[in-house]
C-alpha cells in the first residue's frame, strides 16, 4: 500500500483502494497471500523524470513505480513519451546523443543513472524487446546464443545448447524451430521472429523485459501467442509494455500507466505527461482523471 | 457478388467502360526510350573503345602473348623482347601498398566517424574535408608524393621507388575508401545495433559481430572499386617518378629488394610512354593497345573477386 502512495499521490490512492479490494486473484505474489505489493516488491522507482532531446522536453516530471513479478503497461497518444520512457529503464537513450536524462530511476534501488554504473550490465540484466522483430541475420542457433556469448555466461558449448533450448522453449518457438536452428532466422515469419527476439532477451537471464510494441507489427492470432507468452513468463520476469492497443493493456497488464501529449504554453511544444498511474481495472474502470477517462473510452486519442 | 448487390447495373457497367478503356501512355514511354537510349550509347561507346583496342592488340596478343607479358620496355618495336613485365609487377605492388595501407586506415577511420565521433563542428569539418580530398586532382597528389615520400622520405622509400609511389597512391585513394565505407557502415539498420546493446554487448562487440559483418559486402565493393581506380592513375606516378625508358632491372614478382629500389615501372605509365614513341616508331601503337588490354582486365579481375567476395559475405548475412 505505501509503495502505491508514494509514487501516485494520496488522492488518487483513496479512489483506487475500494477498487483494488474486490478484484483479487488476478494479482497474488509469489507467496500467494496479499495481492497488493509492498515497498521491497519495487523493480523500478522512477522520481521526477525528464528526457530532453536537445531542447525539446519529450517527458516532464514522471514518478511511478513497477512492481516485481507484474506487468506494467504504458499507454497513451502517439508522442507521449510512453517510449521514451521505456527507453530510460535500460539506458537505450544513451544511444541518442541528444537525449539527455534528469531525475532518477532506480532499479531494485541503485540509481542507474549514477556515474558509476555500467550500461553494459544494465542492459544485460533489463531485456529489451523492439517494435518491429529484429533479428540479427545469423542462424536462429546464433541469434539466441549471441547474448549469452558476448556477456561470457555460457562456457562449454554443452552449456550454450542447453541455453538456446531452454530460451527457444521459454518462448513457445522449440517446437517449430529446433529442426533448423542452422536456418536463417530472417526465414521465419514475423510472429516467429518476435518470439526469437523474446527469446534473445530471455537468454540472458534477466531480471526485467521492456516491451516496446512486441505486437504492432503482428497479426492478431501471433498477437494472441505473444500475449499468452507474457502471461507465462512473468512469474520469472518483471515486464514493462508500451502499447497503443488499449484492450491489450486491459488484457495483459497488472498496473497502467496513462500518458499524455499536453501542450506547453510557454514553449509551444508537444510534452510527454503521466497523467495517472493505478492498477489496470481502476484505469480502465474507475479512472480519477477526466483526460484518462476520455481516452479509455474513446473520446480522445 | 457481393460488390454486384452493392453497385447497381449503370454503375457497374461505367466501371467495366473505364477500366477496359486502356490508354497507351505516351509520355510515359518516351521516357522509357530515352533512358533506354542513354544506356544504350554508353554501352556503344564502350564498346567500340574496347573493340578499337582489342582489334590494335590483336596481332601482339595472338601473336606472342607469354612474350609479351613477360618481356621488358624496349627502344624498337619490333624487338621480340618487348613486353609489361617491369610494369605488371610495379602495378602489381603498387596494389598491394593501396591494399595494406588504404583499407585499414580508410575502414578504421570510417568506423571512427560514424560510431565513435561526437557530433560537433570538428567532426563535420573532418568530413567535409574528406569529402574535398577525394574531388582533388590527383596530379596533385602526384605533388605531394614528389615532395614527401621520393625527397624528404627518401632514405626510407628508395626515392622514385614502388614504395614512394604505392603510398601516394594509398593516401590518393584513402578519402574514397573513408567515404564508402562510411556509407556502408550507416546502411546497418539500427535494429540489429539496438538489439545487440540490448542483450548486453558493449559497443565493440556490438561493432564487431554486426555492423561490421552488416557492412562488410559495401566496404568490399567500395574498397576494391577505388583500388581498380588507384592503379590505373598515371599522372601521380608519373610525378613520383616511374621511369619512362630502359629499366636496368627487370625483377621478379617477389623480388621484394625491388620494393623501394631507385626504379620502377607501371601499367599506366608504360601505355603513356608507348602512345607518345608511336610516333617516331608506329609499332609501338600496337604494344600500347595490348598493353591496355592487360591493364584492363587486370582490373576487371580485381572487380571479379571483388563482386565474388560480396556475394560470399552477403550469403553470410543472409
Amino acid at each position: 500500500m505505501e509503495a502505491v502512495t508514494e509514487t501516485i499521490g494520496t488522492d488518487q490512492m483513496e479512489q483506487a483502494e475500494p477498487q483494488a479490494a474486490p478484484r483479487l486473484n488476478l494479482d497474488l505474489d509469489r507467496t500467494g497471500q496479499a495481492n497488493e505489493p509492498d515497498a521491497a516488491d519495487a523493480v523500478f522507482e522512477v522520481k521526477d523524470l525528464n528526457v530532453y532531446y536537445g531542447d525539446f522536453r519529450a517527458v516532464q516530471d514522471a514518478s511511478f513505480t513497477v512492481y516485481e513479478h507484474e506487468i506494467t503497461a504504458m499507454i497513451g497518444p502517439s508522442g507521449c513519451g510512453k517510449t521514451t520512457v521505456l527507453r530510460c529503464f535500460n539506458r537505450m537513450n544513451d544511444l541518442i546523443p541528444i537525449a539527455r536524462v534528469e531525475g532518477r530511476v532506480d532499479f531494485r534501488n541503485v540509481s542507474i543513472y549514477d556515474p558509476r554504473v555500467d550500461p553494459v550490465e544494465v542492459r544485460r540484466r533489463i531485456g529489451m524487446v523492439f517494435q518491429k522483430p529484429n533479428p540479427f541475420p545469423k542462424s536462429i542457433y546464433d541469434n539466441i546464443a549471441f547474448g549469452p556469448r558476448v556477456t561470457g555466461m555460457a562456457k562449454k558449448k554443452g552449456d550454450l545448447d542447453e541455453i538456446v533450448e531452454r530460451s527457444l522453449g521459454r518462448a513457445a518457438l522449440w517446437d517449430e524451430v529446433k529442426d533448423r536452428l542452422k536456418d536463417s532466422a530472417l526465414g521465419l515469419s514475423g510472429g516467429q521472429q518476435q518470439r526469437l527476439c523474446i527469446a534473445r532477451a530471455i537468454a540472458v537471464d534477466p531480471d526485467v523485459l521492456l516491451m516496446d510494441e512486441p505486437c504492432s507489427a503482428l497479426d492478431p492470432i501471433a498477437t494472441t501467442r505473444i500475449e499468452d507468452l507474457m502471461q507465462e513468463i512473468k512469474d520469472d520476469y518483471t515486464i514493462v509494455i508500451v502499447t497503443h492497443n488499449m484492450q491489450q493493456a486491459a488484457r495483459i497488464s497488472n498496473r497502467t500507466a496513462f500518458f499524455t501529449a499536453q501542450l506547453d504554453s510557454t514553449s509551444d511544444q508537444r510534452c510527454g505527461l503521466l497523467v495517472e498511474y493505478d492498477r489496470t481495472e481502476t484505469i480502465f474502470s474507475n479512472p480519477s482523471d477526466e483526460r484518462t477517462e476520455n481516452y479509455v473510452t474513446g473520446r480522445f486519442g | 457478388m457481393a460488390v454486384g448487390r452493392l453497385v447497381g447495373p449503370r454503375t457497374s457497367k461505367l466501371m467495366v467502360q473505364a477500366m477496359e478503356r486502356r490508354a497507351w501512355d505516351i509520355r510515359g514511354r518516351v521516357f522509357q526510350a530515352t533512358l533506354l537510349l542513354t544506356l544504350a550509347i554508353s554501352l556503344f561507346i564502350l564498346g567500340v573503345l574496347i573493340v578499337d583496342v582489342v582489334v590494335d592488340a590483336w596481332g601482339v596478343l595472338t601473336g606472342r602473348p607469354g612474350g609479351f607479358l613477360n618481356g621488358t620496355m624496349r627502344s624498337v618495336s619490333h624487338d621480340h623482347k618487348l613486353g609489361v613485365h617491369q610494369a605488371l609487377v610495379g602495378t602489381f605492388w603498387i596494389a598491394v601498398f593501396v591494399a595494406v595501407l588504404a583499407f585499414p586506415f580508410g575502414i578504421g577511420a570510417a568506423i571512427w566517424l560514424e560510431e565513435y565521433a561526437p557530433n560537433n563542428r570538428f567532426t563535420r569539418f573532418i568530413e567535409l574535408n574528406i569529402r574535398n580530398l577525394a574531388g582533388v586532382p590527383s596530379v596533385v597528389y602526384g605533388l605531394l608524393g614528389l615532395f614527401y615520400f621520393v625527397n624528404t622520405l627518401g632514405n626510407l622509400t628508395g626515392g622514385k621507388s614502388i614504395a614512394s609511389a604505392g603510398i601516394t597512391l594509398a593516401i590518393l585513394v584513402l578519402p574514397i575508401v573513408i567515404i564508402t565505407a562510411q556509407e556502408a557502415i550507416r546502411a546497418v539498420p539500427q535494429g540489429l545495433k539496438e538489439g545487440a546493446y540490448g542483450v548486453g554487448a558493449t559497443k565493440w562487440t556490438m561493432i564487431r559481430s554486426q555492423v561490421l559483418p552488416y557492412a562488410a559486402p559495401g566496404i568490399l565493393t567500395g574498397t576494391l572499386l577505388s583500388m581498380s581506380r588507384g592503379i590505373g592513375e598515371a599522372a601521380p606516378i608519373l610525378l613520383v617518378g616511374a621511369v619512362t625508358g630502359r629499366l636496368g632491372t627487370d625483377p621478379a614478382f617477389l623480388d621484394f629488394s625491388a620494393i623501394n629500389a631507385e626504379a620502377f615501372m607501371a601499367m599506366p605509365v608504360i601505355i603513356v610512354e608507348w602512345v607518345q614513341n608511336s610516333g617516331r616508331d608506329p609499332g609501338f601503337a600496337e604494344a600500347a593497345a595490348a598493353a591496355i588490354v592487360v591493364l584492363l582486365v587486370f582490373v576487371i579481375l580485381m572487380n571479379a573477386a571483388a563482386i565474388f567476395l560480396r556475394n560470399h559475405f552477403e550469403k553470410k548475412r543472409g
